[in-house]
């Protein structure tokens, strides 16, 4: 099918195009910006007036509970490719259980399914699950999701075997003894609300050990959920030495801190917690500079899980739907103009994967995303897709909404 | 600010937490306290505030002192008490905690007064009942987590007004396992909302929330200096368990550095009070000889607290 999107701003980060012009969509592919390919014929349009046509967003961390609704909810969002943890029920820690997620994926025709496999069986931290078996089936990289690998010697063997393949592993730094009692930034907050807390020191210990592991096995480290000044300070380190270190930021992480837990609000619970409000200021900064990339990692978590004192409520919000709007968000509080908010969830995070998407060079994939960038919506439960209508945002209204998405060239939402 | 314990017209409905409570509602909660002691002194100890209503005592976290105060104070406003503890109940049986509420609202509850092991479960159930449109059942705080413990807080703070008059010419120590203790954080935002100028606390970096100072606090590690010409000493119980981890060594290391003894009562005002929100670790944190000594209050804030509890119970549910 041959689709023209006539009258948008395209804006292509990646190849620094920021223009108004009509995008040509043939067999599934970008066929030309600005200019009609020879021979095109439309079978359709789509009119994108006052509308930005970008690449579709490449999200680096999506729990998808049930499956179908949060695909749904992923292209709803402008989100054309997402990656998945391991830390389903049960683990993904065995080939089939990837192949079935990559099957289910395809026979569902929305958001593409990127698998992580787990690092360790049952995401134990012990035994190495079969990585190659895993990556055959499908595994675009290996994590312990937000669990961690309590023996260093078993994570030393992880990056080592896994760096025998070449395969990459996510983990998010958090160590096991400093965070297993903790529900809160170790701070100003959690002191007054008598909160059992985490100390920047959870993070910075695991990174630095991480950081060694990768000086002494190159392995490829995928860094998630960045939460500290001190802890980003760290990874950038390593990336200017030429580690081949990578990292996301959570789109929450970038605009709450400890404060928003307010009167112990349950919405406020993340895994890392919110931390101060430094913290939060220089993971901005990083990810302006380009250190970071943006991920939504939608994690949603039912009713009566978040219905329960902060501590004993789940972590996480849901993210495909508002990580737009949220990024916005960013943007215009850190003073970022579009096309640099853009590749932080569309060249940045194809960066870290090491896809060729995120981008709408001629002949690339036709992953798009065409978004109102003024249009309001208030975000209610009814107004998201997702199962997981826990946010810290219920109630507020979002500036930014996606009009339609594509995904292989085929329109896959349109609102 | 949103302040969930304050209704619109900016009275008391809920006593969730001392902090955010203006210093007008405390000193009215302290003389309709003074107001009631006279009541404990009768010999028939009952006045007909709450007669009619029902006040449920919800433990979930396991206290015999407190609940019985709370029940005393109760009966002696006519109220018609029903005590649930709750851990051999309903929450073993995988009843959430806000359903366990909505069925009590169905039994025409007035008045909750929780007890929970997670800081903020009162907050949750204040919200729920406001979400639900109760804003006629009312929540009492007998001690969240390591959060609040506001009639603590408030009792004691009677009995530094007892003794000790002015609040605003004192220097308050307490000392001990700060970090764990919810009648501290209590303490602070009393003693900082009724004006003495001067806060310490006294312990073991490992027993001390970080950023204490943000709460207007000056924090000591050495007890001798701590205590240095303080008009008061709040002493905190010291559980067991933290002897457990890496808190602490030993109770004998902690009672040497930290415990209340008569030499180190003599570096206080020679009139200093001593005061301990029990039950007492005696050698432990305090020495027989201080906790029976002459400068102990530490019965008397039993008595107060139940006049104190009527105040709050006849405040927030008494219109």
């Amino acid at each position: 099918m041959n689709i023209v999107i006539e009258n948008g701003r395209v804006i292509d980060p990646k190849n620094g195009v920021d223009r108004r012009a009509s995008l040509y969509v043939a067999d599934g592919k970008v066929a030309g910006i600005g200019q009609v390919p020879a021979g095109f014929v439309a079978d359709r349009s789509i009119d994108a007036a006052g509308c930005v046509v970008c690449p579709g967003f490449i999200d680096l961390g999506a729990r998808l509970n049930s499956i179908e609704a949060e695909l749904a909810a992923a292209v709803a969002g402008g989100v054309t490719t997402v990656v998945v943890p391991p830390d389903a029920d049960p683990p993904l820690d065995e080939p089939e259980l990837a192949d079935r997620l990559v099957h289910r994926g395809e026979e569902i025709g929305k958001a593409r399914v990127l698998p992580l496999g787990a690092l360790t069986l049952g995401l134990k931290g012990e035994r190495l699950a079969e990585l190659a078996g895993l990556k055959k089936a499908g595994c675009v990289a290996f994590s312990q999701a937000n669990k961690t690998v309590v023996d260093t010697e078993a994570l030393l063997r992880a990056l080592e075997y896994a760096a025998t393949f070449d395969f990459a592993v996510w983990l998010q730094p958090q160590d096991y003894w400093l965070s297993r009692n903790g529900i809160a930034h170790e701070g100003e907050v959690a002191s007054r609300l008598g909160l059992a807390g985490i100390p920047v020191a959870a993070e910075t210990i695991a990174i630095g050990t991480i950081i060694q592991l990768v000086r002494d096995t190159g392995c490829r480290i995928h860094l998630t959920r960045i939460s500290s000044a001190a802890g980003m300070a760290l990874v950038h380190r390593a990336q200017h030495d030429g580690l081949p270190i990578s990292c996301d930021v959570g789109v929450h992480h970038l605009l709450l801190t400890e404060n928003d837990i307010g009167f112990f609000n349950p919405h406020a619970r993340f895994c890392p917690p919110l931390r101060a409000q430094t913290d939060r200021q220089a993971l901005s900064d990083a990810v302006v500079a380009g250190w970071a990339a943006i991920c939504s990692d939608h994690t949603p978590v039912g009713a009566d899980d978040k219905l329960l004192p902060f501590g004993e409520a789940k972590p996480g919000a849901t993210g495909l739907e508002v990580l737009l709007p949220l990024t916005l968000k960013w943007a215009d509080a850190a003073k970022v103009d579009l096309p640099t908010a853009l590749a932080r969830i569309t060249s940045a995070p194809a960066a870290v994967l090491g896809l060729a998407s995120g981008q709408l060079a001629i002949g690339t994939t036709a992953d798009i995303c065409i978004f109102d960038p003024e249009a309001n919506w208030q975000l209610t439960p009814d107004a998201l897709k997702s199962r997981g209508k826990n946010s810290p945002w219920l109630g507020y209204v979002m500036t930014g909404k996606v009009k339609a998405t594509l995904v292989g060239g085929r329109p896959v939402y349109q609102a | 600010m949103y302040n969930p314990q304050l209704n619109k017209n900016g009275e008391l409905s809920h006593l969730l937490s001392v902090e955010g409570l203006p210093k007008a509602i405390l000193n009215q909660i302290l003389d309709t306290a003074a107001s009631f002691m006279e009541v404990s002194a009768r010999e028939v100890k009952k006045v007909p505030l709450l007669r009619g209503k029902s006040v449920f005592n919800l433990f979930f976290e396991n206290s015999t002192r407190t609940r019985t105060t709370f029940e005393i104070a109760a009966k002696r406003l006519s109220a018609d008490v029903i005590n649930l503890d709750i851990n051999k109940s309903s929450a073993s049986k995988g009843e959430t905690l806000l359903d366990t509420i909505d069925n009590l609202c169905a039994m025409h509850a007035n008045l909750f007064v929780v007890r929970h092991a997670s800081s903020g479960a009162p907050y949750l159930i204040a919200e729920h009942l406001q979400r639900v449109g109760r804003d006629d059942i009312h929540v009492v705080n007998a001690g969240d987590g390591r959060h609040a413990h506001p009639t603590q807080g408030l009792l004691d703070m009677y009995t530094i007004r007892h003794y000790k008059k002015d609040f605003t010419q004192l220097r308050v120590a307490i000392v001990g396992d700060i970090l764990h203790s919810r009648v501290a954080r209590s303490d602070i935002h009393a003693l900082t909302t009724l004006g003495v100028p001067e806060v310490r606390a006294i312990g073991p970096e490992t027993l001390l929330p970080k950023h204490l100072d943000k709460l207007g606090v000056h924090v000591f590690h050495d007890m001798n200096e701590g205590l240095k010409d303080c008009d008061v000493v709040i002493m905190l119980r010291l559980q067991n368990e933290r002897m457990t981890g890496a808190l602490l060594p030993s109770a004998g290391e902690y009672f040497r550095h930290y415990g209340l003894t008569p030499q180190k009562l003599a570096l206080a005002k020679p009139d200093a009070i001593v005061m301990h929100p029990g039950p007492m670790n005696r050698g432990v944190e305090i020495h027989s000889a201080v906790a029976d000594g002459s400068q102990a209050v530490i019965l008397p804030q039993v008595t107060f607290g139940i006049a104190v509890r009527m105040a709050v119970m006849s405040i927030v549910a008494g219109n």
